[in-house]
């Protein structure tokens, strides 16, 4: 593999970036028929990937779309990233998806196929019930019976069947792409003088625009370089960031946060990363992804899971990354979101965790006031833990 | 006008839909102010997706959080409630009911009706997403385990699901392995088996009711309408919820069928001179209720059918939905799961129910009312109604307001916006008043 200097790692940046403005992959890799879309937070791609469907997370539309449509179909009380996203698809912009996919994690997601049916009757839209209570005994047996349903419509979408092997052939991919994104967060967790948080996150979030194996390449080679950057660690204090697992925080968001402290973990669009160990690649490859989803996954506000209590994964993140401290981040209008801020605020308050509570909306383009806010914090944290 | 409630007395002896419906509902608020004192074992369940039939084989009592927040609103006294749980911390934007709630703990559990017991178990489906956050409140704030029953729902517009095919199988085997997983945690808890005789007695207590209370929403077609399917219907919702399965309950559906069965027959409507047949989507406004039903009584109009009566009394009205006493678990879980689909979760593809109820109902106009706070019903409101609108070219108002906060009631935007929807229909479907002669008899339907 050849090294990659500072200016070839901000090329990588450069493409990652024109990549997350592009409601959908720009260019279809080979051996690809069609995007299929999918909205926060998991979505097993596996299943698309196997049948040549490129899996393309619909994120919104940022802060650069203008809604001019969505007013008429979504009230102004639901969050950005629903009504971008239903934009997006009045617009035209998702026109080349072979289909979409929303999930229960909340209801105004859930909408989003309703009015995906009624507008864009041509593009077969679903809900994905992946079930909120994992800790019955039947639950492995039923997700192993839901992808099963959508590997059969994914094979007719595409016209194509996927075997056993083709499946494992999309396993191993996407296995070693998790391997390389731990990777990624370990050298945060490790180094994080030497890759910003918004850096990380357009690394990351590359995957929802390219195919898994294109992306493990580049992560391949922006890891190498990354590790052999030469810079001093600053004087900023070690946070975690929550609140990034569905409606996606501005880039400007992120940067600023930078400019202060060292985000050493995050949620950030966490479904990309929800497998948090490789998925067996042996036996039946629809059991091992829903086992997977049971027993190997990372946690949210939105997904419940008796033996992940939420302050529980956000005391483990502040410990197992050595944060400081944590700032608990919400979207605005986003229901899950703003009642576990108030959960994890009280939470820290009583454990005596620093923590700064923000809000946010993907359509945000001023942070002057939350700079403020953010450098006061940061400055009182380095003082407390001097 | 005739009578403001729904039934007067007549066929079913002295019975009085309004008047006995506030009985029950005291009776079960005596019940639960000393549950904790005599020991009894309790449950916190919603009105979409529970498992009263198994908790009641247990003999639980049931509170109904939904319900307490709303009669907050009821008695006037949900903004105290909301309130306190925004000084809390409760953001303004998230759901009234978990709001007034939240107060309700920082208040111990002290109800204008009365003392809410401490459950020693929370049920909460996934069909309002809301409802696990809420349960996640009441695990952290008062310590009560959470039981998720996840139900899979309508998964995409057009989804079938028949009893027995594949799908359907699938989906119970799912719901049937929480049960059994419910059914052992109630075991520890009550330190009771589980009685399947007595299980399968209260699905037939269910049975009957689903029976009665289909006939009563049937009734409805009729013109004039016996009742308003949104003032009224509350108290009928209130009663198939908090006594599903019980005696009560079913002599209640029994005689609230008889007398509006009654009224038809004698050709006695809800308004003494039906000029309009309303269909209302959403939720209620609980402040400010009559208030919103005058509104639009005053031009005739009655509510004849409401979704909320589907999926706020359990989504048992889809047709086809007895349950099989003889195997009582298997089929409760057979038909939880189809009513979920039918009747609950197919809120997120409310066109094809409304589209079937405005022809059923012969409907003149819809009434969708938004709640800002309630995703579940309303974040789909508005590309609903301009679907309905563009392709079945349905007349339609919308409102906004909230369920219980009443600081966002406003009442002469509300006025002025039904008025003009009203003078709107007049030009539609007929001008002057017609003495009698419901807009829709002459014009059967809007399809
Ligand atoms: S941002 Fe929150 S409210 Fe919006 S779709 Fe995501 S989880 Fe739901
Ligand atoms: S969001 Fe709506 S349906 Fe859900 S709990 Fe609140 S009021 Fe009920």
């Amino acid at each position: 593999m050849p090294q990659v200097d500072e200016s070839g790692l901000n090329a990588i940046f450069e493409r990652c970036n024109m990549l997350r403005q592009a409601p959908v992959p720009p260019e279809l890799p080979e051996g690809f028929t069609q995007p299929f879309g999918h909205f926060p937070v998991y979505f097993p791609e596996e299943l698309a990937h196997a049948v040549g469907l490129l899996p393309t997370a619909v994120l919104g539309g940022g802060n650069q779309l203008e809604l001019k449509h969505a007013d008429a179909h979504m009230g102004s009380f639901v969050c950005s990233i629903c009504r971008s996203t239903a934009e997006l698809g009045l617009n035209g912009s998702l026109k080349s998806l072979a289909g979409f996919v929303t999930h229960p994690i909340c209801d105004a997601a859930k909408h989003l196929a309703g009015i995906w049916s009624r507008n864009f009757p041509e593009q077969p839209a679903q809900i994905l019930y992946l079930p909120q209570n994992v800790n019955s005994s039947g639950a492995v047996r039923y997700i192993a019976s839901e992808y099963q349903r959508l590997r059969h419509q994914l094979e007719n979408m595409a016209g194509r069947e996927a075997t056993d092997d083709d499946l494992k052939r999309s396993i191993r991919i996407y296995n070693e792409n998790r391997r390389l994104l731990r990777e990624l967060y370990a050298l945060r967790r490790d180094e994080p003088w030497k890759v910003s948080c918004s850096e990380s996150y357009l690394l990351l979030r590359a995957r929802t625009r390219m195919a898994c194996e294109q992306h493990s390449e580049m992560l391949r080679e922006a890891l190498a370089a990354l590790r052999a950057r030469e810079m001093p660690a600053q004087d900023k204090p070690r946070v975690i960031f929550l609140g990034g697992f569905c409606e996606q925080p501005p880039l400007e968001m992120l940067e600023t946060i930078d400019d202060t402290c060292y985000v050493v973990d995050d949620d950030l669009l966490i479904g990309l990363r929800w497998l948090t160990e490789d998925v067996p690649e042996t036996g039946d490859p629809v059991w091992a992804l829903a086992e997977s989803f049971v027993e190997r996954s990372a946690a949210s506000p939105v997904q419940h899971d008796a033996r992940k209590p939420k302050e529980g994964y956000l005391m483990d993140m502040l410990r197992d990354s050595r944060a400081d401290a944590a700032l608990l981040t919400a979207a605005k209008f986003c229901e899950p979101g703003l009642d576990e801020q108030v959960a994890w605020s009280k939470h820290l308050d009583q454990e005596n965790i620093h923590a700064l509570v923000l809000e946010f909306e993907e359509k945000s383009t001023s942070f002057e006031q939350m700079a403020m806010q953010l450098e006061t914090f940061a400055e009182s944290l380095l003082f407390s833990i001097a | 006008m005739t009578t403001n409630t729904a039934t007067t007395q007549d066929g079913a002896s002295d019975f009085d839909a309004r008047v006995d419906g506030q009985r029950l509902m005291k009776a079960w608020y005596a019940g639960l102010d000393d549950a904790n004192a005599r020991g009894a074992h309790v449950a916190n369940v919603f009105v979409m997706g529970n498992a009263v039939e198994i908790l009641r084989a247990f003999d639980f009592e049931l509170v109904f959080p939904e319900i307490n927040s709303l009669q907050t609103g009821v008695r006037k006294a949900s903004e105290e409630y909301i309130r306190l749980s925004e000084d809390y911390g409760m953001s303004p934007d998230v759901c009234s009911y978990v709001k007034a709630d939240v107060g309700l703990i920082l208040k111990e559990q002290k109800h204008p009706a009365g003392q809410i017991p401490k459950a020693d178990i929370a049920i909460a489906s996934n069909m309002c997403s809301t409802f696990i956050k809420w349960a996640e409140i009441w695990e952290r704030m008062l310590g009560t385990p959470a039981f998720v029953l996840d139900l899979p729902g309508q998964r995409s517009a057009g989804f079938e699901v028949r009893q027995g095919d594949a799908q359907h199988a699938a989906d119970s085997r799912w719901v049937e392995a929480q049960f059994r997983d419910l059914i052992e945690k109630c075991e520890k808890l009550t330190g009771k088996r589980l009685d399947l005789d007595k299980l399968a007695e209260i699905l037939d207590r269910v049975n009957k009711m689903v029976a009665h209370w289909n006939a009563v929403m049937e009734l409805n077609r009729a013109c004039p309408a016996p009742f308003n399917a949104m003032l009224d219907g509350l108290t009928y919702i209130g009663i198939m919820n908090v006594y599903r399965g019980t005696d009560e309950g079913v002599e209640y559906m029994k005689n609230l069928e008889a007398s509006l069965r009654a009224r038809v027959a004698r050709g006695e409507g809800r308004v003494e001179n039906e000029r309009f047949r309303l269909l209302f989507s959403g939720t209620p406004c609980y402040v400010s209720m009559r208030r919103l039903v005058e509104l639009f009584e005053s031009w005739g109009g009655v509510f004849v059918y409401s979704d909320y009566l589907t999926f706020a009394a359990g989504g048992m009205d889809a047709g086809e939905l007895v349950y099989d006493t003889s195997r009582p678990l298997e089929s409760l879980a057979e038909i939880t799961t189809l009513a979920a689909q039918r009747g609950l979760s197919n809120q997120f593809f409310a066109h094809e129910r409304l589209a079937k109820q405005i022809r059923e109902y012969a409907v003149d106009g819809i009434v969708f009312h938004g709640i800002k706070s309630c995703r579940f019903v309303s974040s789909g409101m508005a590309d609903t109604r301009d679907y309905l609108g563009s392709r079945l070219d349905a007349p339609s108002l919308y409102i906004e307001s909230d369920l219980i906060d009443p600081r966002y009631w406003s009442d002469a935007q509300i006025k002025n916006r039904v008025d003009a929807f009203f003078e709107t229909l007049e030009r539609r479907v007929g001008g002057a008043p017609m003495e009698n002669q419901p807009a829709a008899q002459r014009r059967r339907s809007l399809l």
